[in-house]
C-alpha cells in the first residue's frame, strides 16, 4: 500500500465511522452494573425490634440446583404494609447480620461476677439453662396466693419472644411456659 | 440508559396517519428531595448507602456531636450533619443529609482535565468514571460543596453516584428507599420542586417558620438534590451549606480562557514551524568556508549578514 492509498483509506474510513453513528461518548460513560439485577429475591422479616419490617434478601443465583446461594444485598420490601420499603439504620445493615465475620455463631456464657465471655457447647448450654429453670421454678412457684386462691404460678421466670417468631413457635412457647406456670410472657412483636 | 429512546419508533411502513408516541416528551431529569425539617437523624440513609455500594464498615471519628464523622469520605458518600441550633430560646437539631448535590452546572466536571472522568447524564446525575480519573484532584477544589474525596490508595476520586446504577434500571437511590420518616423523596425534578414548594408553604403558613424555603441554588443552574430548610435565608446554619455556591472563577478562567489560549498558541507555534520550513527551508550543515579575501573587520554584524 502506498502512501496515497493509506491516507485515502484513513480519511474515508474515519468519515464513514463518524457518519454511521459510532458514538464514542456512550461507550465511555457506563454506569456500574446493577448488582441485584438477576438475584433471587426472598421475602423475610427484620429480626430486630417489634415493628417487624419486611425485607427482601437478595441472593446470588436463580435457585438452580448447582448454585449455593449467598446473600449479596438486603433491602426493604416495598410490598410490606408496615414499612413499605423503608428500613431503620439497624435494619438497613441486615446484610452484615449474615456476612460479618464478627457475627456470633456459637453459644457463650458469662458467669456471675466474671468479666469475660467463655465458650460453651450447645449441650452444656441447654443443660445449664434447664437446671436454672428448674431451680428458679422450684424456688419461686406459688401454689396459693395470700387470700388462699389456688394460682399455681411461677413468678421468677419471664419469656420474651421475637418479632420473627412464627405462629408455631409462639404456640410451643405458650404451651411450654404455661406448663411451668409462667405468667410473664410476651411475644414482643407489634404486628 | 438510552435504549428506550433509541427504540422509539420513528417511521412505520404502510401506516396511515401519524406515528403513535412520536413527539411525546417524558421528563428525564431526576432529583432527590430532602426535607430537613422532618429528618430525625436516624442515619438509615448512611447505612443504606454503605450497604448498597459495598463499602466497608469503617471506624468513625467523633467531634462532640452525634454526627458519624466530620465530613464525607471517599467510601462514605452520605453523611447527616448534626447542627445544634437555638431558636427563640429553644434548642433544636438541624439535621442535614450531606452528599453530592448533582449540580446542573457541576464545578467538578468543569474543573476536570481528564477526558471522560466525569460525566453528566441526561437525567442530571453527575457521575465519576474512576477508570478515566487521573487523580489530579481538581474536582475537589472545583466543588462548591466540598464533596469529592480522594482515595490515597487507588489515587482516584469518589463521591455519591445518586445510585446511577439503580436509577438507570428504574429504581430509586438506596438512601431514598431506606428513609423511615419519608423526609427523602425521589422523582422527576419538577415533581420534587413542586413537592418542596408545597412543604415550604406549609412550614411558613402552619408551622411558624416564616423563612422556610427551598434550596435549589440557581448560581450553579439548580441542583438535582434539593432541600427544604426551616430558614432558607441562612443555609450556612445547616453545616456550611453555601447560600450562593460558586464554582471557583479560576477554573472557569483556566478551562475557558487559559486552556484554549494555550492550545491556540501551541497551534500557532506549529504553524510558524511549518511556514519557516516552507519559506526558509531546513537547516543544513554549512560547509566550512574559508574566510573572505577582503580584509573586513571581523564584527558580529558582518557575521550575521554572512549567514544564509
Amino acid at each position: 500500500m502506498d502512501r496515497r492509498t493509506f491516507i485515502k483509506t484513513t480519511i474515508v474510513g474515519g468519515a464513514a465511522v463518524s457518519a454511521f453513528g459510532f458514538n464514542l461518548t456512550q461507550v465511555r460513560a457506563q454506569t456500574q452494573a446493577l448488582k441485584i439485577a438477576r438475584t433471587t429475591e426472598t421475602r423475610s422479616t427484620c429480626p430486630y425490634c417489634s415493628v417487624s419490617c419486611g425485607v427482601i434478601i437478595h441472593t446470588i443465583g436463580d435457585r438452580a440446583k448447582n448454585t449455593t446461594p449467598q446473600v449479596v444485598h438486603v433491602e426493604g420490601d416495598p410490598d410490606h404494609p408496615i414499612n413499605r420499603g423503608t428500613l431503620c439504620p439497624k435494619g438497613a445493615s441486615l446484610e452484615q447480620d449474615i456476612l460479618n465475620e464478627r457475627r456470633l455463631v456459637k453459644p457463650q456464657v458469662r458467669r456471675p461476677g466474671s468479666d469475660h465471655w467463655e465458650d460453651i457447647s450447645w449441650d452444656d448450654a441447654i443443660n445449664e439453662i434447664a437446671q436454672k429453670v428448674k431451680k428458679t421454678r422450684d424456688e419461686t412457684f406459688v401454689e396459693q396466693d395470700q387470700s388462699g386462691h389456688t394460682v399455681n404460678r411461677c413468678e421468677g421466670i419471664g419469656w420474651s419472644g421475637g418479632c420473627t417468631d412464627t405462629n408455631e413457635l409462639n404456640f410451643l412457647a405458650v404451651k411450654t411456659m404455661r406448663s411451668m406456670g409462667v405468667c410473664y410472657f410476651e411475644t414482643q412483636a407489634r404486628v | 440508559m438510552s435504549d428506550e429512546r433509541t427504540l422509539q419508533i420513528q417511521q412505520i411502513s404502510a401506516h396511515p396517519g401519524t406515528v403513535p408516541g412520536q413527539g411525546a416528551q417524558r421528563e428525564v431529569e431526576v432529583a432527590k428531595y430532602i426535607d430537613v425539617t422532618t429528618c430525625i437523624g436516624c442515619k438509615a440513609c448512611e447505612v443504606a448507602c454503605v450497604e448498597w455500594n459495598d463499602h466497608p464498615f469503617r471506624e468513625t471519628t467523633f467531634d462532640n456531636t452525634y454526627q458519624t464523622m466530620p465530613t464525607t469520605e471517599w467510601n462514605y458518600y452520605n453523611l447527616i450533619k448534626f447542627v445544634e441550633h437555638e431558636r427563640d430560646g429553644n434548642f433544636m437539631w438541624l439535621m442535614r443529609k450531606d452528599q453530592c448535590m448533582h449540580c446542573a452546572d457541576p464545578g467538578c466536571l468543569r474543573a476536570c482535565p481528564a477526558d471522560g472522568a466525569i460525566v453528566q447524564y441526561e437525567n442530571g446525575i453527575v457521575d465519576f468514571q474512576q477508570e478515566n480519573c487521573i487523580g489530579c484532584g481538581y474536582c475537589i477544589s472545583g466543588c462548591p460543596f466540598d464533596i469529592p474525596k480522594f482515595n490515597p490508595k487507588t489515587k482516584k476520586v469518589f463521591k455519591c453516584t445518586l445510585c446511577s446504577d439503580r436509577v438507570g434500571q428504574g429504581l430509586e437511590p438506596a438512601c431514598i428507599k431506606a428513609c423511615p420518616t419519608g423526609c427523602l423523596h425521589f422523582g422527576t425534578k419538577s415533581d420534587m420542586v413542586a413537592l418542596a414548594n408545597t412543604r415550604a408553604k406549609q412550614l411558613r403558613e402552619q408551622s411558624g417558620f416564616q423563612n422556610a424555603g427551598v434550596y435549589d441554588p440557581q448560581s450553579i443552574g439548580g441542583t438535582h438534590v434539593i432541600y427544604v430548610l426551616h430558614d432558607a435565608t441562612q443555609p450556612e446554619l445547616y453545616g456550611g451549606l453555601p447560600s450562593n455556591p460558586q464554582i471557583p472563577p479560576s477554573y472557569t478562567g483556566w478551562k475557558w480562557l487559559a486552556k484554549p489560549a494555550g492550545l491556540v498558541m501551541a497551534a500557532l507555534g506549529l504553524l510558524a514551524v511549518f511556514f519557516h520550513r516552507v519559506a526558509v527551508g531546513p537547516k543544513l550543515p554549512q560547509p566550512e568556508e574559508p574566510p573572505p579575501a577582503e580584509a573586513q573587520p571581523d564584527t558580529i554584524e558582518a557575521k550575521r549578514k554572512e549567514k544564509p
